[in-house]
């Protein structure tokens, strides 16, 4: 190997000549996608929630609750309910998983060789962002699948259908911050994961997602009105059936995920950078 | 210690002046100066909760400093940190690469994160596992690695950038006597490339094996510094143990030693229930005379062996006090250490 080269640069006061480019961004926010891609290959049992849970779900709520939501044999109707609805859940259900894994990050001691690397710290968090995106397509798309094969029909046309799969996308990353802020705050990968569940058990079950509110009491159908995960099945259901406005609830859905965002981001950030 | 300003140009490729670092009430770090020429080792030497890991995560930018300054590689660590995290690389007490990957995907990804293209940074990962000997595992998860492989896979890490600052925390604790010498040897090639080390340990003797010279910590401050002859020769430098065959012949060897008037010779004494008698050296020639001279008056000797002071024995003769942590586990386990290669 070469000699290591000790070129004493001249110091310029306050001047930090490591400024990181754009493209040095990209590249670096590339390399740790793929170490978390590798950490997949690895342990591929990370996997299970994107790829198992949909499938499990559909069938379940399809053929064993699906008689009594809809009716005895009107299993198809609800495939068509249920798969737009559970569109907006997998990508909840996605986005906690984001915590886990920066909590296990700051556990080990890899945390410490990224900090002393001249690279953007940030980028360590967005190359989790764009894996659990991954992840969270790669769920949806089986979830589709499932629902194609069950019967599930496009009925609004090509566009409002992407722009479905595309609100669920944006949905993801807002709830991300979420469970990232969670990750940075709590002390293992256990309590975010328990927290993460007293967080989205409600949400879920207390939704449209799998049945209408319209047959809850009042005090619950009021709480579904407000859930975003509710206003985030409709839209989708609107825009996949080609049937009522999508406008408002997509409005809302976006109302929400702006303001999580715009709550939680800044304190993942500062808590991000208080650690780091 | 009267230096007060940071030259860039003295050729220290690391300076420290009047560091501090607390932790609430706890005063981690608590005044700190040190230097480390460009091209040598320091021994940062200190008991466990010293500061010696404080000091060094202030110095390569993982902790915010409170007060004080301190310059590596011509870098500010407060004003600059950027352009220094090019030019450090770190080790830790605890390995710092991804255990799920394997040890080629690390040494790979750490390539990319220094802005080697993909071939470079190919190639880099493939020779440095060369050089650790890790080829074979190249491809293993490095949770598989032996606690041994995985520093080594910690210094290659370290290595890919080509640093000229090379931080090393306790690097060799919890390792076997086997490991412990590898790693010290891939230490030295470093510094033989180049490179300016800073290395914290608890032992003197890696310290003795390692530094040029030696800064010992305790509570956050510095209690002393200077070339490793010097210290010894402060601290009373090694014991010479020597057992006769014959038992009873322990006063009179101690005698015979007296006697012989060695230059720097003094204060032989018998330790009756050990069997041996106890002879303060500083150089190897004193322990040739020593031996000489018991050689020649006929005394049958059944062996020998040197000891380096234990850490608190080094307190002990700078201070006059016991180190802040002065526990009967951390002196036994100091003493088998220095038995190893005496």
């Amino acid at each position: 190997m070469s000699a290591v080269t000790m070129a004493a640069p001249p110091l310029k006061p306050g001047a930090d000549e490591g400024r990181i480019g754009a493209r040095a961004n990209l590249r670096h926010i590339g390399a740790l996608v793929r170490r978390n891609v590798l950490q997949i290959k690895q342990d591929p049992a990370l996997m299970f929630d994107a790829l198992l849970m949909p499938v499990i779900f559909i069938l379940l709520f399809v053929y064993v609750f699906g008689g009594a939501i809809a009716g005895k044999g009107r299993q198809g109707d609800y495939v068509q309910y249920l798969v737009p609805g559970m569109m907006g859940m997998m990508a909840m259900n996605i986005a906690t998983a984001v915590g886990t894994g920066v909590n296990e990050d700051f556990r080990k001691g890899v945390m410490d060789r990224f900090r002393t690397m001249p690279i953007a710290r940030s980028s360590v968090l967005i190359a989790k962002i764009v894996v659990e995106l991954g992840r969270m397509l790669i769920a949806t798309t089986i979830l589709l699948a499932m629902g194609f094969l069950l019967g599930l029909e496009v009925k609004g046309g090509v566009l409002p259908f992407l722009g479905s799969i595309a609100l669920s996308a944006v949905f993801c990353t807002g709830l991300m911050w979420i469970f990232i802020l969670l990750g940075l705050a709590m002390k293992t990968p256990q309590a975010v994961q328990g927290t993460a569940m007293m967080i989205l058990m409600p949400l879920q079950f207390g939704s449209s997602v799998f049945t209408e509110p319209t047959s809850m009491p009042g005090w619950l159908e009021a709480f579904t009105k407000v859930n975003p995960l509710s206003t985030m099945a409709d839209a989708s259901r609107a825009l996949i059936d080609g049937e009522g406005s999508a406008l408002h609830p997509t409005l809302i859905t976006l109302g929400w995920v702006v303001g999580l965002t715009a709550l939680t981001m800044p304190l993942a950030v500062a808590k991000f950078r208080s650690k780091t | 210690m009267t230096r007060q300003t940071i030259s860039t140009e003295g050729g220290n490729a690391v300076e420290v002046r009047g560091l501090v670092k607390h932790f609430g009430t706890v005063k981690a770090v608590d005044g700190v100066d040190l230097d480390v020429k460009e091209g040598t080792v320091l021994g940062v030497l200190g008991p466990n909760g010293a500061g010696k890991t404080t000091l060094v995560r202030c110095l390569s930018t993982l902790l915010a400093p409170d007060a004080g300054r301190a310059v590596v590689a011509g870098y500010d660590v407060v004003r600059q940190p950027r352009a220094l995290r090019r030019r450090i690389g770190l080790t830790g007490q605890y390995a710092s690469v991804d255990e799920k990957l394997s040890g080629w995907e690390n040494l790979y990804m750490i390539g990319r994160l220094l802005d080697l293209s993909r071939k470079e940074a190919r190639g880099r990962a493939d020779a440095m596992l060369e050089r650790f000997s890790l080829t074979e595992a190249a491809k293993r998860p490095a949770a598989k690695y032996s606690g041994g492989m995985r520093r080594r896979l910690d210094l290659a890490a370290s290595m890919i950038g080509r640093p000229s600052v090379l931080f090393l925390d306790e690097p060799t604790t919890g390792l076997d006597p086997r490991t412990r010498n590898e790693v010290w040897q891939e230490i030295r090639r470093m510094v033989r490339e180049g490179a300016t080390v800073l290395l914290t340990t608890q032992y003197m003797q890696e310290a003795e094996q390692l530094a040029d010279e030696l800064t010992v910590i305790d509570r956050g401050r510095v209690i002393a510094d200077g070339r490793i002859d010097e210290l010894k020769a402060k601290v009373g430098g090694r014991t010479l143990q020597v057992r006769p065959s014959v038992p009873g012949e322990l006063d009179r060897m101690v005698g015979a030693i007296a006697q012989a008037g060695l230059d720097g010779i003094a204060g032989a004494t018998a330790d009756q229930e050990g069997g041996v008698v106890n002879v303060p050296i500083i150089s190897d020639e004193q322990l040739t005379a020593v031996v000489g001279v018991l050689g020649e008056r006929g005394f049958a000797l059944a062996g020998i062996s040197t000891h380096l002071p234990s850490l608190d024995e080094v307190f002990l003769a700078i201070t006059g006090q016991k180190s802040s942590e002065a526990d009967a586990s951390e002196d036994e386990r100091d003493q088998q250490y220095t038995e190893v290669s005496a």
